[in-house]
């Protein structure tokens, strides 16, 4: 049991990293994609704004926060 | 075009992770013996192409859609995170990674811990913090390796890129004999950031059922962009980071 949830957070840590954020962000932009694209609109251009918008956000909170 | 990103970004990932686990493996050669420290280099390696082995095979067995939405999407959230860090870097809100400091603070503690004996005379600290710097850092080197590989069809390629930079570093690391300080591991390691989301980006969101304009050509679109919005990220935090807090 401890070894699964050893594996679990070392998952946690490799994939999302500091800012679980990041992640929601790609996971939920990723669905509004595939909910659009299937139903013919071109969207080629939403990811590439949600992660411009996700990083910079993510930044301007590691920044505030190193700033206290 | 692909191939080259899809080489690029399999030798810079894997030399900048082999020049941080080249430090931890000298510091513990050096002080506690490079027979324990060598069996913890070999079983790593063994255990990272047995992980290779065992999931490169299996993802391609994938459907392509399938494949590149899922690891497209993991690919882009581990290359955000590879971005996000050397941006900060860069900016200086983060400290650069220290070869040769963290070279010293890996001396200290191999001269510090018990000699911890282990089966045929090996020193089970020196295999341990041999297998784990190895094993770790070319975990994420395993990762890129295989979903950039698998996504392209072209895992080989991505596996030689990789050994390229093993034996280069290899071969620095044993001709200089210490911690490979003056390679630019922050510039690098945003290079291979940038790739893995533009990549990630790409392949995600056709997985997704998007139609890029211009086919693979738009790859370089979104190279660009990426480039862009984070050379303006770097040039933003810079100035803020100049400016006082209690002047803003």
């Amino acid at each position: 049991m401890r070894a699964l949830s050893a594996l679990g957070r070392f998952l946690y840590e490799f994939v999302v990293g500091d800012d679980w954020t990041i992640a929601a962000g790609v996971v939920v932009a990723l669905a509004i994609t595939y909910g659009l694209a299937h139903s013919g609109v071109t969207v080629w251009w939403l990811l590439p704004l949600v992660v411009a918008g996700g990083l910079s956000a993510s930044l301007v909170r590691a920044t505030r926060r190193s700033e206290r | 075009m692909r191939a080259v990103f899809l080489f690029l970004a399999a030798f810079l990932a894997c030399s900048v992770e082999m020049v941080e686990a080249l430090t931890i493996v000298l510091a513990v050669g050096v002080t506690r013996g490079w027979r324990s420290a060598m069996a913890g280099v070999g079983a790593a390696t063994l255990a990272l192409a047995a992980l290779v082995a065992a999931l490169g095979p299996a993802l391609t067995h994938i459907p392509i859609n399938a494949l590149r939405l899922v690891v497209g999407a993991l690919l882009l959230v581990f290359g955000l995170q590879w971005l996000r860090k050397a941006i900060l870097r860069a900016s200086g809100y983060k400290a650069l990674h220290d070869e040769d400091a963290i070279y010293r603070k890996e001396l200290d503690r191999a001269r510090q811990a018990a000699g911890a004996g282990g089966p045929a005379g090996i020193d089970g600290y020196a295999f341990t913090v041999a297998f784990k710097g190895v094993f770790l850092e070319g975990t994420e080197v395993a990762f890129i390796v295989l979903t950039f590989g698998a996504n392209q069809h072209n895992l080989p390629l991505a596996a030689v890129a990789a050994a390229a930079a093993l034996v280069i570093v290899g071969i620095v690391g044993v001709a200089v004999h210490a911690p490979l300080s003056r390679v630019p591991e922050n510039t690098m390691k945003y290079a291979v950031g940038v790739m893995l989301t533009t990549f990630g980006t790409f392949w995600s969101a056709e997985g997704a059922g998007v139609h890029w304009p211009g086919s693979d050509a738009s790859i370089l679109g979104v190279l660009v962009f990426t480039l862009a919005v984070s050379s303006a990220l770097v040039a933003a935090l810079r100035q803020r980071r100049a400016v006082p807090v209690a002047a803003r």
